[in-house]
């Protein structure tokens, strides 16, 4: 692991109202890496993975208590501007929820948010990040086409198109491809090999061998704990956990 | 014994099934049956008065002779004054409502205000229009006393009608929307209200559906018995359609003779209102198709 995670989490409980779903929970996730974060339904997994970009503010009646720090800066601070903090963490949601404009308008959404005008300067944006998003080929010649009509998979890689638009530092991806057909997910899966070139990428899934696939580090949750958290080579050939041992193993999840 | 008790339980069963589905089919068709009538009975007994004079000239004698121009007008003006302020109120308050306010006890008043303000009596919008518009605020009875009046009493269908509307839209799109770093008015703005505004607008305007048929809210703060020339200004009465019927039906001392004229204007009316609904149909079809998610 590099010495300077890009992402460190000390000591996170979160709570939805009365019931707690995460309970301390502390991780430290490496730059450039893909970290996949495994568990069966209701572990906390997604709750977690929204912590890195804010999500969970939208839902009402959400608290913590602990620290979630990207390079250093503790995310939940006060000063903390929360549209600059969203930009630097991109997001790719479990269900690919395309909005119901044209393939480039999906694409050029957020950088025309953060204020880029200049239609040479928005192509440019469209052509790379459908490029980066292996996209490009299939779609070059219908930007313009309502991006609903696309399929599920060009869908999720439209998504993950837009997400790049912006330029993020980090990827957060919610179990991109369990929508998805084998060959789509395939896609998907190279693709995140493609981008962790560039980006530090934190993935949820529920397929053990996607995780065992795409990343180079796993953490194990149950019951919103880590249970344990290693390089993926040790966690799926030598978990030192029984619990992790008997869920990638099959007996339960 | 067994086999025996169950057959007829389950005979039984069949037979209220059979009464209950021809009860439920009988109630729907009579509702068909009851509309049907009252518009048979007003465009077989209108249609007779219809024509181009009536429709463009003013009312002679009372309204006892003549045509309704100065009631479809003052309708018009009353219903667009209506809409124009009622629309970005009650729009405003369900984007508020739906994308803004966190969910407890203060939105809860919020919502039964409005439920409240639904079920006031339109002639208590009536007396409330001439209490605040009327006298204290001294507008007179005027066609804007009458539409803020008409404005309050449809604000409560658009704001819930666009609430839905609001709430038809995926949180999937606001979700995306936030984590590419929109604020929320941006994500609203462009990524919401898009998707929601036919919703919004088929809402308003069966609004003003409404609108145009009440006669209590203009009775006291615009509607004039007998105007025979059109308004200037907002600050002039006019006639109304509604409120013209009601005349022509109790106030005239020949009732029974200008009976063709109350069918025409209530045909007229009744056109009117159609013509609204049916816009706000042929809208609201025109974007589903559009929008698809």
């Amino acid at each position: 692991m590099t010495a300077q995670p890009k992402i460190k989490v000390e000591n996170l409980d979160f709570y939805y109202g009365e019931t707690q779903a995460l309970f301390d929970v502390s991780i430290d996730i490496a730059e450039k890496q893909v970290t996949a974060l495994i568990g069966p339904s209701g572990c906390g997994k997604s709750t977690f993975l929204r912590m890195f970009n804010r999500m969970n503010d939208i839902i009402a009646g959400t608290r913590h208590t602990g620290r979630v720090m990207i390079e250093n800066m503790d995310i939940y601070d006060n000063g903390i501007d929360v549209v600059a903090l969203r930009k630097k963490v991109g997001m790719v949601f479990q269900k690919s929820n395309p909005f119901p404009k044209s393939i480039y308008d999906n694409v050029v959404y957020g950088p025309k948010i953060h204020g880029v005008r200049g239609k040479a300067e928005l192509d440019e944006i469209v052509e790379r990040s459908l490029q980066d998003a292996a996209l490009w080929d299939e779609v070059k010649d219908r930007l313009d086409e309502n991006a609903m009509r696309l399929s599920g998979g060009q869908q999720q890689r439209l998504c993950i198109a837009r997400a790049l638009a912006v330029e993020p530092d980090i990827l957060l991806m919610d179990e991109p491809a369990s929508a998805l057909d084998p060959k789509s997910t395939t896609r998907v899966e190279n693709l995140i090999g493609e981008l962790k070139r560039n980006y530090t990428i934190v993935i949820v899934t529920h397929n053990m061998q996607q995780a065992a696939r795409v990343s180079d580090f796993t953490g194990f949750f149950y019951e919103g704990r880590l249970v344990e958290f290693d390089a993926t080579e040790v966690i799926f050939t030598k978990p030192k956990n029984q619990q992790t041992e008997d869920y990638i193993t099959g007996r339960f999840g | 014994m067994m086999r025996t008790k169950t057959t007829s339980r389950a005979a039984r069963n069949k037979a209220w099934e059979l009464i209950a589905a021809g009860l439920i089919r009988a109630v729907s068709y009579s509702i068909v049956v009851v509309i049907g009538y009252i518009v048979l009975d007003i465009v077989v007994k209108g249609l007779p008065a219809l024509n181009w004079e009536f429709i463009s000239t003013f009312p002679r004698k009372s309204g006892s002779e003549g045509g309704i121009l100065p009631a479809i007008v003052g309708t018009a003006y009353l219903v667009a004054g209506a809409i124009i302020v009622a629309m970005p109120l009650g729009m405003a308050s369900a984007v508020y409502l739906s994308e803004y306010a966190k969910q407890g006890r203060f939105t809860r008043i919020i919502r039964l205000a409005i439920i409240t303000l639904a079920g006031v009596p339109s002639i208590v919008f009536g007396l409330f229009g001439l209490g605040l518009f009327v006298i204290f605020f001294g507008f007179g009875a005027s066609i804007l006393s009458g539409s803020l009046t008409l404005a309050f009493m449809i604000l409560p269908t658009i704001i819930v009608s666009s609430e839905e509307a609001l709430r038809a839209v995926p949180q999937a799109l606001r979700e995306g929307s936030l984590a590419l770093g929109a604020t929320r008015w941006q994500t609203v703005y462009r990524n919401v209200l898009p998707y929601a505004l036919p919703g919004m607008f088929t809402g308003s305007i069966l609004g003003v559906g409404r609108a145009a048929g009440e006669t209590a809210p203009i009775l006291f703060t615009v509607a004039a018995f007998y105007l025979p020339r059109l308004p200037n200004s907002i600050f002039d009465q006019v006639m109304a359609l509604p409120y013209h019927l009601y005349v022509l039906a109790t106030q005239l001392p020949e009732a029974e003779k200008v009976l063709p004229l109350q069918y025409g204007t209530a045909l007229v009316l009744l056109l009117l209102v159609l013509v609204f609904n049916l816009a706000a149909i042929v809208l609201r079809n025109h974007f589903m198709k559009k929008v698809q998610w």
